[in-house]
């Protein structure tokens, strides 16, 4: 695994490995919320693929050193997702079981939103929507100026660029000709309240970051050869930032979750657990 | 006595930072302003323009800071409160030491108007847990405490100010410690407690009441957050009434923090000057001072006041 760092850092491991790895983080995404009663499971299972072919094929970072000074940056800006990142960190060995389990509780590592504070493995404390792209602008500058080799990846939602702040960051991130900024945008559709349109008429938001000097490419965000073909295409992307827009599905894997506002921030109850874990471990 | 702006002495710190090559700067347009174009002049590789968007700045400036990197970010005092929140979220809470200066804080600023005139700022982020909040009296401590914060284990939030205004510190450096007021007049009539641009007002204000026999302690608490209570306890325990001097409203700023320091630990009768909970309009400095109850007359007035009110 990336974890380890060395030789085997660039070893992508077979999709089904990390088909095996989302199918794990699933159901701690599931369980963490539903143990929580509270949470945001709906966006954390859109981002999860995404987040699994990160740290599984790609990430420079080190467990046994969180803090490594020049492993790469992730930016996990939309943080009430903080479910999906805490399953790819306990996947990754970052955390335990245990810490999982007090997700939510007084005392407990896993935070309502990740937090670099509480949680090892975690760059940037979210929790309020807009900031993180900004954050990675600041990491990546510092990277550069230390010729440092580390990327910053940034994972962004699709309600999150409603935010102003967000086209304040993409500006500049262009303007500072950022090639070792690289952004996921998790396209689920669906907002706290309601599907985005129903928010804010989205628009063509490929053409909105082509606007702003960004390079763009559109996936499946749950296609994991996509995603992994996505992220040598980010590698590839020299002197301008680069993003992916990932057409996901909120919930996706759990039948009563998929396309559905509800489960945007609410748990599963223990019968709709039993229901979600029997569908996603077949 | 000479006369300097406050914001030089920003600008001439950054310049004696700059050998730390872990010192960045930011600005979200208005380097000319709040004088870190000094510093980018001399380091470009090193000074960073956002254009305007200061929370974007401010966020920026977090991920440097979390890159091991001591940022200066700069803007107008009243633009720095729209980045509250950034600065709350991403700066206090992460505890990255990220150092935000607000120039052209106040009534002062004068002529451009109300929607410039920050009278809120020193209140708002001295809300903030874990971080340090400065109002120099001049440019000489303005310099120096901006050279201190390179080193300060806090993000802070400095705010200078535009205008020329007495210098009180030539030559005594020494004197000027983050979290430590300056004791300028001993008098145990009453303490005067003033920031910023009121320190020389409240020494001129001392100076009339000494004619009239009373003896007033004033003191520069250049430093708002963390408050030295050691020393407010102490010159409210010798004079039993206090007056707060400060360019900014009442709620909140100077008179916030020793109201609940003294409050708590020695409660005694306090007046304070400050603007009364209203916003200001265009006008000369000095005008709108005397408008806001911003002036000599009215420090001399409230010290009476609050000594009347011990008696």
């Amino acid at each position: 695994m990336i974890a380890s760092m060395g030789s085997n850092i660039n070893e992508n491991p077979k999709e089904n490995q990390t088909q095996e790895m989302a199918k794990k983080c699933r159901s701690h995404i599931l369980k963490m919320t539903s143990k929580a009663n509270s949470g945001h499971p709906g966006g954390s299972l859109s981002a999860i693929d995404i987040l699994v072919c990160l740290y599984a094929t790609r990430l420079r970072v080190d467990p046994k050193n969180p803090e490594w000074e020049d492993r790469d940056r992730f930016v996990m800006s939309k943080g009430h997702a903080s479910p999906g990142m805490y399953a790819a960190l306990r996947e990754m060995d970052f955390i335990t079981d245990e810490d999982m389990d007090n997700f939510r509780q007084m005392g407990g590592i896993c935070q309502g939103h990740v937090d670099s504070k509480w949680t090892p493995g975690v760059d940037f404390s979210a929790g309020s929507l807009g900031m993180g792209l900004s954050f990675g602008i600041g990491c990546a500058l510092a990277g550069k100026m230390e010729k440092s080799n580390r990327t910053v990846f940034v994972l962004i939602g699709d309600g999150e660029i409603q935010e102003g702040q967000v086209w304040e960051a993409a500006m500049s991130a262009s303007n500072f000709n950022l090639g070792n900024l690289k952004v996921f945008l998790d396209n689920n559709g669906i907002q706290n309240d309601d599907f985005c349109d129903n928010q804010m008429l989205m628009g063509d938001i490929s053409k909105k970051w082509e606007a702003f000097g960004w390079e763009v490419k559109k996936i499946d965000g749950h296609c994991h050869s996509e995603i992994m073909d996505s992220i040598s295409w980010l590698d590839s992307v020299k002197d301008k930032p680069a993003i992916v827009i990932a057409k996901t599905v909120k919930g996706k894997g759990v039948s009563f979750m998929e396309n559905n506002p509800a489960f945007h921030g609410a748990a599963a109850n223990k019968e709709q657990l039993k229901q979600a874990l029997e569908e996603i471990n077949g | 006595m000479n006369l300097a702006a406050p914001r030089d002495g920003y600008g001439n710190a950054l310049l004696r930072l700059a050998e730390n090559q872990k010192v960045v700067v930011l600005e979200a347009d208005l380097g000319k302003s709040t004088k870190s174009c000094w510093f980018r002049k001399e380091h470009p590789e090193r000074t960073f323009c956002v254009g305007i968007s200061e929370q974007n700045m401010v966020l920026v400036a977090a991920g440097f800071a979390s890159s091991g990197y001591i940022p200066f970010a700069s803007t107008f005092a009243i633009f720095s409160e729209r980045a509250f929140e950034q600065m709350r979220n991403g700066v206090c809470r992460p505890e990255l030491n990220v150092h935000l200066c607000g120039s052209h804080g106040g009534m002062h600023t004068g002529e451009d108007g109300s929607s410039a005139q920050s009278v809120e700022d020193l209140a708002i982020f001295r809300s903030l847990p874990n971080i340090t909040v400065i109002h120099p009296a001049d440019d000489i401590s303005a310099e120096e405490l901006t050279v201190q914060l390179a080193f300060h284990e806090n993000p802070s939030y400095m705010r200078t100010t535009r205008n020329k205004i007495p210098r009180l510190y030539e030559g005594k450096k020494d004197q000027i410690k983050i979290g430590k007021g300056i004791v300028h007049r001993d008098g145990n009539d009453a303490v005067i407690f003033a920031c910023g641009i009121m320190v020389s007002r409240s020494i001129e204000a001392a100076e009339i009441l000494e004619k009239e026999g009373i003896k007033t302690t004033v003191i520069d608490m250049h430093t708002l957050k963390p408050l030295d209570e050691q020393l407010v306890i102490e010159k409210a325990k010798l004079c039993g009434c206090a007056v707060t001097v400060e360019d900014h409203s009442v709620i909140g700023g100077l008179a916030g923090a020793v109201s609940e320091c003294l409050g708590k630990e020695f409660p005694i009768p306090i007046e304070n000057v400050g603007v009364k909970d209203k916003y200001g309009q265009s006008g000369k400095p000095e005008e709108l001072m005397s408008l806001m109850g911003l002036t000599v007359d009215k420090i001399v007035e409230s010290t009476k006041k609050s000594i009347s009110r011990r008696n």
